[in-house]
């Protein structure tokens, strides 16, 4: 009987088989790959024979004269955007539960989320044009406001408002409807208990509708602590210029060009370790607290 | 039930559809304007005359675009690394979900392999050594280098085996005393019964793949084998001048730079507007399953 229960055991470890060689090859090797970190890596001797330097990678981090203000910038940015990813989706969900009209509520919904699907190439193309301080839309508005243009991509005071705004129009649709959904999973009978103790519609929504969705809130956002270090590359890298570093260089965007533009691949995995270190920390310690207060579970 | 509304509740409820109504004009501007940019005369887009609406209607920057081989070669890589990534994608997603949705009294090595997966999305290498191990394997300017580094999604893998989980048991017990083994039991019973679920992360991971770009830049030497969303993003975004061929500079002065970026754009994005109305509910339900659930 033992025998044949490994047996059949057997398809099972098969299926996993494809899977777990890619997985192997492509995400365990490279976490080997890390000990580039620790080496004066150079491509030719491999990384079996470049030269061990211990943690002179990280003492020559913190000496860049921009890692204190790229530190700076990813963590404001990030931390500005899950503030904005969840205040503005909370309050359009309220006010979207309040719609009856189910045709307006759905193209609402519909429109809202469209810019969620395309990537960033896409949108920075978008935002590249109608920002353009000459030609663009936006300006052209400002002016007739009798506003100066405004260099949103090229102003380093206005980037990473820039950013967060932008941002914010990707995502927010996306997390409305996950506020929308816990909104009508809320109870019926509570509102009809509400309404038996007299309570108005500002009293129902302060005493049910909003108790009602503060667990996934709290969820929401404490799984958001791991965030913090991601800036967003794939948003950065598709607006910025040498003109914004000074607030908008962010770790992701460093990474790459210290890597892949400068290929100072030790320097480059060293500072990209840091970041990952830090950000799995933080992702265990969210996890953590989401499990104590909110009883989630990954898996 | 007759329901007595208030003064202040009307106009509230006034307020708010005009707000709500305003807030989504606002998203989908930027896409209009663009729009009309791309299917205006250059000279009007040069001037900033268009808004909303096409000023001197005219297809040349499109015309344009899909006369450019390297455009419409971009276009086809795109559409191949899609049809490859989504069956290798799906492939491996059913594979390896299956046997975690057993429980560890069916499946000894459960938890061990379900960690070896998690893993990787807690912690990974990060950009340079996976850059290494692709470079390495001589995967540079193959279309692989775009599919096999992520070939299993780890979060619709999770996703998909909560589905499975939730199927009810008893069938399969039936199955089994039939003498199906694990093999038919998921060709039969699992993959059929889980047609929603498959949906939704077939359009995830279909989205996924058209929208991706950072990989086809640093993983293609060779432009020739650029996606289309890493090829626009080296010609409207970053405009590089090194690779821009010179011949182009001279059409380039009929087809305004800012019309026919817009229409390049606006044909990048086509496949998700065209699907994207279809597939909504099938967007809303993912995202739900996704993250309410976990």
């Amino acid at each position: 009987m033992i025998n044949n229960k490994r047996l059949r055991e057997l398809p099972l470890h098969l299926m996993l088989l494809p899977g777990v060689l890619c997985t192997l090859v492509f995400s365990y090797v490279p976490m080997a790959g890390i000990v580039m970190a620790f080496q004066k890596f150079v491509p030719v001797k491999g990384i079996f024979k470049s030269e061990f330097v211990g943690l002179e990678n990280f003492k020559y981090m913190l000496s860049l004269p921009n890692i204190y203000s790229v530190l700076w910038n990813t963590v404001f940015i990030a931390v500005m955007k899950i503030i904005a990813g969840m205040v503005f989706p909370i309050i359009f969900a309220l006010l979207l539960n309040e719609v009856a009209n189910d045709f307006f509520k759905r193209s609402v919904q519909t429109i809202i989320y469209l810019p969620f699907f395309l990537s960033w190439v896409i949108l920075g193309g978008i935002l590249i044009d109608i920002l353009s301080p000459s030609s663009g839309i936006v300006n052209q508005f400002l002016s007739y406001l009798g506003i100066e243009p405004i260099y949103f991509l090229g102003d380093s005071k206005w980037f990473p408002f820039t950013l967060i705004i932008s941002d914010t129009w990707k995502n927010f649709g996306y997390n409305t409807v996950i506020y929308l959904a816990a909104l009508t999973g809320i109870d019926p009978t509570l509102y009809e208990a509400a309404i038996v103790d007299g309570a108005g519609r500002w009293k129902q929504t302060l005493h049910v509708t909003i108790p009602g969705i503060m667990s996934i809130v709290i969820l929401m956002a404490v799984l958001s602590l791991g965030n913090v270090l991601n800036a967003g590359f794939e948003q950065v890298y598709n607006l910025y210029s040498p003109q914004v570093y000074s607030t908008g260089d962010i770790i992701d965007t460093l990474v790459y060009r210290i890597g892949l533009v400068d290929t100072q691949f030790s320097l480059a995995t060293a500072i990209g370790l840091f970041k990952s270190i830090v950000s799995f920390g933080l992702i265990v310690l969210s996890n953590r607290l989401a499990n104590k207060y909110a009883g989630y579970r990954v898996f | 039930m007759a329901k007595h509304v208030s003064v202040s509740r009307r106009i509230f409820i006034f307020f708010n559809y005009i707000f709500l109504g305003a807030t989504a004009f606002i998203c989908i501007l930027p896409m209009i304007n663009v729009l009309a940019v791309s299917l205006s005369s250059s000279s009007a887009a040069a001037a900033g005359y268009v808004k909303l609406w096409p000023v001197d209607f005219t297809l040349d920057s499109y015309k344009y675009a899909l006369s450019k081989p390297e455009f419409v070669r971009a276009f086809i890589v795109s559409l191949k690394r899609v049809a490859l990534g989504y069956v290798i994608n799906i492939l491996l997603c059913i594979l390896v979900a299956y046997p975690l949705s057993k429980s560890k009294k069916t499946f000894k090595w459960r938890d061990f392999y379900a960690w070896f997966f998690i893993i990787t999305m807690l912690f990974n290498g990060g950009l340079i050594p996976t850059y290494m191990v692709v470079r390495y394997l001589g995967l540079r300017d193959n279309i692989l280098a775009l599919i096999l580094p992520g070939a299993v999604p780890v979060y619709f893998m999770i996703l998909l085996m909560n589905f499975f989980r939730e199927l009810p048991q008893e069938i399969e017990e039936a199955a089994y005393i039939d003498g199906a083994g694990y093999w038919t039991s998921l060709w039969k019973i699992y993959i059929p019964l889980s047609k929603p679920a498959l949906a939704t992360v077939t359009l995830f991971i279909v989205v996924g793949h058209w929208n991706s770009w950072f990989d086809g830049l640093i993983y293609m030497n060779s432009m020739e084998n650029y996606p289309l969303q890493s090829y626009l993003q080296t010609t409207v975004i970053g405009v590089d001048f090194n690779r821009a061929s010179l011949s182009n500079l001279a059409s380039l002065a009929e087809v305004s730079d800012r019309t026919f970026k817009a229409a390049q754009v606006f044909v990048g994005s086509l496949p998700i507007l065209i699907v994207y109305p279809f597939l909504q509910p099938f967007f809303i339900k993912g995202l739900v399953l996704g993250s309410v659930k976990g």
